[in-house]
Parts: C-alpha cells; sequence; structure tokens
C-alpha cells in the first residue's frame, strides 16, 4: 500500500526523519510509534503530501507519490485538531468532503450516514465553537473518513476522548479496516497499540529503532519468564525462582527443559497447579527499555 | 469542482453572510456623508466673530484694519499702568494686539495677545492686513495716489493651461483631487482588505485547520483561494456603496435641492489643499463641473481598477506570509506587518507630494517601484501620464506581484505548519531556500 524508502527531511537545527524506510502492508493496521518529537508527525506529514522529503521517496499503491491524484485517497487527523470555530458544522463538513474531491450529492448523503450512525443528526446547524472537546474529536473523526479513505492516518486518535467514545470510534475504526481500509495509527499509548495494531514502527530521534509484526517483537525481547500459581512449596528450584508472592511464582528459565522439570516436579508431589503461563513483555515495556537506551531527543536550538 | 473555486466560494461566502459585513457596508457611507455634512455645515454657517482689540502706538495702522466674517476689530488705548492681562476682560476682547511706535519710521515690534495660545488663522490674517496697509502707506509716501493703488490691487493674472494632445483645458486643481482621492481609496483598500487577509491567515493557523486543509490542497491554492475571495468580497463591497451613491444622488434633490451647488466644494474639500479652496469661487462651479466631466475618466476607471487589483494582489500576498508566521500573540502580527505597513505609507507620502508635483523624479520614482506605485501612480495619471510610463509602470507591477506572490507561499507554506516558537525574519529567509 504504502513504501517509504530512504526518507529524509532536516531542519535548520535537527534531523527530524533521518533515513527512514518501511512498507505498510495493504490493509494492515499499523502503529508508528515513537516519544514526543521522535519524527512521527514530520513522516506523516511527508506522507499526506503536507511537506516534501529533501530526499528520498513514498511510493503509494507502487506509484511515487502524487497529491493531486492520491490525496483523496487518504484520510488525514492531525495529532493538532483543527476545525473552522464559527463555520456552522455541516456546511464545514460538506465543505471539507467537497475539498477531498466528492461531489455535492455523494458528499450529502455520507454526512448523512455518518451522523445517523454516530448520533450526530442534531449538530448540523451549530458551530465547532459550541462543542466539548470530545463531540469535536468525534467530528473531525467523521471528517477524516467520510470520503472513504484507502489509507486512514490517525494521529493520536483518542486524546481528549471519554471511554464511551473511545469505544466507539475505537470499533469504527476496526470496522474500516475489516473493510480493507489501511490504517497508519501514531501514538505514544501503547495499549492502545497492543490492542488495535498488527505491525509497528518504533522511531526515535528520527530513526527506526524496531520494526515488526507485535506477536513477532514480544516474541524477541520475551525474557524467558513464566508466571506459575502452585499449592505447594518449590524449595528445590529456588535457582529458577525470579520472585514470588504467596503461591505465586515468577520463575526464569534458560530453556524447555527446565520448565518441565519444576512441572513434573508439582505433579509428582501432587501439587495443585492453578495457572501457569509464559510472560511476554508488554509493548509499554520495550518502549520504555528501547527509547530509554538512546535518551530522548537533544534539543540544540 | 475545482478546489481552488471551493476555497473561493468559502472565503467569499463565510465573510459576505456576516452581519459584520452588511453593517460595515452601511455604516461607512453614512458615517463618511456624516462626517462630509459635518465639515460642510460648519463652513457654511459663519462661526462666532472673535473680537480684536489693537492699541496702536504707531498710529499708522489706526482705523485703517478692516474686520472679516471672522474678526472683529475694535481701537483702543491703554491706561496708564494698566497691565495686558486687564486689556482683554475690560474691553471683552479674545485677542490684543500691541502695535509698538515705528522706529526711524520703520516698523518695530508687532505682539499679539490671547488667554491660551492665539490661532494660526488670526496671525496669518493679522499679518495680512498689516503688511497690506504699511505695503499702501509706503506707496503712498512714494508719491503714488490712491486711484493707482486701487487699480494695482486689483490686477490679478490667472494662469490656465491647455492641453496639447486634445487642446482642451486643464485644471491641476481639479486633477490633484482627483489624483488624490483616488490615491487615498487605493491606500485604504491595501490596508482593510490586506488585513482582512492576514487575519483570514492566522485563524486557520490558530485553529489548526491549515493542516487538514493542506492534506487535500496545495498551500498555495490555499493562499490564493484567500486571497481571490477577500477580492471578491472588496468587489462586493464597492459594487454595494456605488449602488448607495446612485441613490443617493438620486434621492438627495428630493429632499435637499439647496445643497447640491456645494458638493463639488465639499470634494474639494475633502483634499484639504487651500489652494484648491480659493481658486474655485462658487461663479467657477459650472465651468469645474465642465472639467471634471472632461476628464478621461475611461482611462482613470481603467487604470483605478488595474492598479487595485494589482496593488491589492500584491500586498495581500505579504499580509498572508506575515499571518501565517504569527502564533497566537496580536502583538507579534503588530511587529510582524512592520515591513509592510511601512511601503505603504512611504507611497502615501509620495503621494501627497506627487498631486503637487506629478513629474518630479520622486513621484517618477514612486510611480514606477511596484510597493508604491498602486497608490503613486494614480495620483499622476489625471495629469497624463506619458503612455510608455504607464505601461512600464504596469509591467513592473505584474512581475512584482508574481515574484512577491511566489516569495510569499514558499514563507506561508512553512510558517502555517510552525506552530509555539517565536520567527525570526533571519529563519524566513532559510524557508526561502527549502524546496
Amino acid at each position: 500500500m504504502l513504501q517509504l524508502l530512504h526518507l529524509k527531511k532536516y531542519y535548520a537545527t535537527q534531523k527530524a526523519v533521518d533515513d527512514i524506510s518501511f512498507t505498510v502492508p495493504q490493509g494492515s493496521i499499523f502503529g508508528l510509534l515513537g516519544p514526543n518529537g521522535a519524527g512521527k508527525s514530520s513522516i506523516l506529514r511527508m506522507v499526506t503530501g503536507i511537506t516534501m522529503p529533501d530526499e528520498g521517496q513514498i511510493l503509494f499503491n507502487q506509484e511515487p507519490f502524487d497529491m493531486a491524484k492520491h490525496s483523496g485517497l487518504i484520510g488525514y487527523m492531525p495529532e493538532e485538531r483543527g476545525l473552522y470555530k464559527k463555520m456552522k458544522i455541516g456546511e464545514q463538513v460538506l465543505y471539507l468532503a467537497q475539498l477531498k474531491g466528492l461531489s455535492k450529492q455523494d458528499a450529502l448523503a455520507k454526512i448523512k450516514y455518518w451522523f445517523q450512525k454516530l448520533e450526530m443528526e442534531s449538530w448540523w446547524n451549530k458551530k465547532v465553537e459550541d462543542l466539548s472537546k470530545g463531540m469535536s474529536q468525534k467530528l473531525q473523526f467523521v471528517t477524516t473518513v467520510l470520503h472513504q479513505p484507502k489509507l486512514l492516518i490517525l494521529d493520536e486518535p483518542f486524546s481528549g476522548l471519554d471511554p464511551v467514545n473511545s469505544e466507539v470510534i475505537k470499533n469504527e475504526i476496526f470496522e474500516l479496516a475489516k473493510q480493507g481500509t489501511t490504517i497508519i495509527f501514531s501514538t505514544h499509548r501503547m495499549e492502545q497499540v497492543e490492542e488495535i495494531c498488527q505491525h509497528i514502527v518504533l522511531i526515535n530521534q528520527g530513526k527506526i529503532i524496531l520494526e515488526g509484526q507485535v506477536p513477532e517483537i514480544k516474541q524477541r525481547f520475551k525474557l524467558g519468564e513464566y508466571k506459575l500459581v502452585v499449592d505447594g512449596n518449590l524449595e528445590p528450584f529456588t535457582k529458577f525462582i525470579h520472585s514470588n508472592n504467596g503461591n505465586e511464582f515468577v520463575l526464569r528459565f534458560q530453556d524447555k527443559k527446565e520448565y518441565r522439570q519444576v512441572l513434573q516436579y508439582c505433579l509428582d508431589h501432587q501439587f495443585d497447579i492453578l495457572n501457569f503461563n509464559e510472560i511476554l513483555p508488554s509493548l509499554h515495556e520495550i518502549f520504555i527499555q528501547e527509547v530509554e537506551g538512546t535518551a530522548g531527543r537533544k534539543f540544540d536550538r | 469542482m475545482n478546489k481552488i473555486l471551493l476555497i473561493i466560494k468559502r472565503e467569499y461566502l463565510s465573510r459576505v453572510k456576516k452581519k459584520s459585513f452588511l453593517i460595515t457596508t452601511l455604516l461607512i457611507p453614512l458615517l463618511t456623508s456624516g462626517l462630509i455634512s459635518t465639515v460642510i455645515y460648519f463652513a457654511s454657517t459663519s462661526e462666532q466673530k472673535q473680537l480684536i482689540s489693537v492699541y496702536d502706538e504707531s498710529g499708522v495702522f489706526t482705523q485703517k484694519i478692516k474686520g472679516n466674517s471672522s474678526f472683529q476689530i475694535q481701537y483702543v488705548n491703554l491706561g496708564l499702568d494698566e497691565k495686558i492681562d486687564t486689556v482683554l476682560s475690560r474691553t471683552n476682547a479674545d485677542i490684543f494686539l500691541h502695535i509698538y511706535p515705528f522706529k526711524n519710521n520703520q516698523p518695530d515690534s508687532f505682539i499679539l495677545y490671547k488667554n491660551g495660545g492665539v490661532s494660526l488663522i488670526a496671525k496669518e490674517y493679522i499679518n495680512d492686513e498689516l503688511t497690506n496697509i504699511f505695503q499702501v502707506k509706503q506707496m503712498q509716501d512714494a508719491g503714488i495716489n490712491k486711484l493707482q493703488i486701487d487699480s494695482i490691487h486689483k490686477s490679478t493674472i490667472s494662469v490656465k493651461s491647455y492641453n496639447l494632445d486634445n487642446h482642451q483645458e486643464t485644471s491641476s486643481e481639479i486633477a490633484s483631487v482627483i489624483g488624490y482621492v483616488m490615491g487615498f481609496l487605493i491606500y485604504i483598500i491595501i490596508f482593510i482588505y490586506g488585513a482582512g487577509v492576514m487575519r483570514g491567515v492566522m485563524e486557520e493557523k490558530t485553529n489548526r485547520i491549515a493542516e487538514v486543509i493542506i492534506s487535500s490542497v496545495r498551500p498555495f491554492e490555499l493562499m490564493m483561494g484567500k486571497i481571490i475571495g477577500i477580492a471578491f468580497v472588496g468587489f462586493t463591497q464597492f459594487g454595494l456603496w456605488f449602488i448607495l451613491l446612485l441613490l443617493f444622488k438620486v434621492a438627495l434633490p428630493l429632499f435637499m435641492p439647496s445643497l447640491q451647488p456645494t458638493m463639488p466644494m465639499a470634494m474639494a474639500g475633502m483634499s484639504n489643499m487651500h489652494d484648491t479652496m480659493q481658486v474655485i469661487s462658487q461663479s467657477e462651479n459650472a465651468k469645474m463641473y465642465a472639467t471634471i466631466m472632461g476628464q478621461n475618466w475611461g482611462l482613470i476607471i481603467g487604470c483605478f481598477l488595474f492598479y487595485f487589483l494589482g496593488g491589492y494582489f500584491l500586498y495581500a500576498a505579504m499580509f498572508a506570509a506575515v499571518g501565517s508566521l504569527v502564533n497566537e500573540d496580536p502583538q507579534e502580527a503588530q511587529q510582524l506587518t512592520l515591513p509592510i505597513t511601512m511601503p505603504i505609507i512611504f507611497g502615501f507620502i509620495i503621494m501627497a507630494s506627487t498631486v503637487k508635483d506629478p513629474n518630479s523624479s520622486l513621484a517618477l520614482f514612486g510611480s514606477m517601484f511596484p510597493l508604491t506605485s498602486p497608490i503613486v501612480m494614480l495620483a499622476r495619471i489625471p495629469y497624463d501620464v506619458p503612455t510608455w510610463q504607464i505601461i512600464v509602470s504596469m509591467a513592473l507591477l505584474v512581475l512584482g506581484f508574481l515574484l512577491m506572490t511566489w516569495l510569499s507561499a514558499k514563507i506561508y507554506r512553512t510558517g502555517i505548519l510552525m506552530y509555539g516558537k517565536k520567527v525570526t525574519w533571519k529563519e524566513v529567509i532559510k524557508w526561502l531556500k527549502y524546496h
């Protein structure tokens, strides 16, 4: 769907994007992660054609990205939300949809569909300044997806949303993905990434520091830890015990032989095994570990 | 529909549909005509006369200073040891004129006293009267008799000017008024609508909608859409004013037939030029009217439209660039607009001297330099500018517009995405190198 080849964007004082390449597969939900100032927004602005890369190439469906041709296929919700405060909501959504290339009739029909779906019908003649932050967030989402983009780019889509509306938007994202929309999801909220994304790219200081499928990355960073809840004493295996809390043990093994040994021991002594599972690191932990190593961006203005 | 058309439409409608648009469109002519009527009112009703007490120790001027519509003269004597402070209240006068005795048959000192400052008009009036009387005295001393002196005073010369191109009589006074009015109009237009463009850009930047929109259209399209949309707002406003003016012209004689002859006078008054006022006497009104109608209005209106558009587009692009640099602080906007407002004000200053001397080298420069030509050239047009100069000036304006729009677009597309930190001109110049 989307290929970034050796993208570079240098500003006067910093390398915002420094030789970044990755591929977003068709129909995937793709997480673009990184701490504040890592270069996420700079990448997204190049992908949406807002700015031009200094070097490198962006391929959209194997063709070089061309704004006139491709902007209608992209829906972009920037982190800094923006709408005209004094313009009537209906007119505004219509205007933004027409700028994306929809005809008036087509746009009106789609607005009606989305306004009904998200219970916004009474908003048509209101102004954005009359809406709460969560409501305008919802409106922004509608303006982003209205023209049925093939590629949907969401920069921190849940910030400012209450749990109910977060759930509504999340379900819409899943539904769009099911219909084949490719979604790039940029955030630093890792629990959402784990829940939503299939692929991720982690960047810091304008460089990729981690990339891959979510389950595969977790496997890569696992420490060989297992949780065992057992009604008994593990005296002979203290060398494996990493921590314990009552009958809940965290064990660390070098290989599978070792944990079979422990399990066999429990079975032989007729201990009740209440729970046994492998502990995989959360993306949050991986994120912290990887980013801390590079210590964030130094500011040299 | 083409995207830039959509933007133009939104920019136009969102402004024209506002209540404030209708209110200002109606209010500005009302206020202007109110102001003009007030000026006419005060000019036509004789104000209260000021009483001048004259103490003439020389005896040369006694009973010779004439009063006029503004000043009344009375001759008084100063009591022994009387202080000047008390003369005014004793004689009920506003101004006290003390003429000292002549020394060696030559005038010595003339001093005016008043509570508060003496007005320039009073001083000029007294000066002129005294000079006149003294000149007459000197002529009489030289042996010229009174009849001869009267005839000297009556002889004045009036120069007429003809244009060799069409062998018609020209009027520098009227040309200067027309030039002044048009230059002034352009000046106002650039300021009002240019600032409108800047506010629009600032709104889009601070609302953060700019980023959403330029993911659909090019920044240049957004900028030009806004500039063109606001130009149409300007056209609409001028159209409405023109209609109002026509209605006013039709309706005025029905209500106040007596006011009409003073209208051209009011127009002359607007130029604030004494010479013009003095030259135009009531009896010359008809002739003046004919001269006004005899102007090359096709050329004047054509040039007005061209320079209106050229000047507006040139400056609107610059205002847009500045708007894109501003964060949320309006004070920042004021600082950043300084490089734009300076040339406009320079243009205005050059224009003010151009109406008096349309062929000076300063006027020629001002009417060629794109940043000032929209204002200055219009002040020269009524004086018949050589065609080649108009063509060169127009070509330079178009070039200036293209160059400025190109530069502004470069600043604009970076500035509109730059949040938070205050931008320096040094950085802005770097942006021009981005591709």
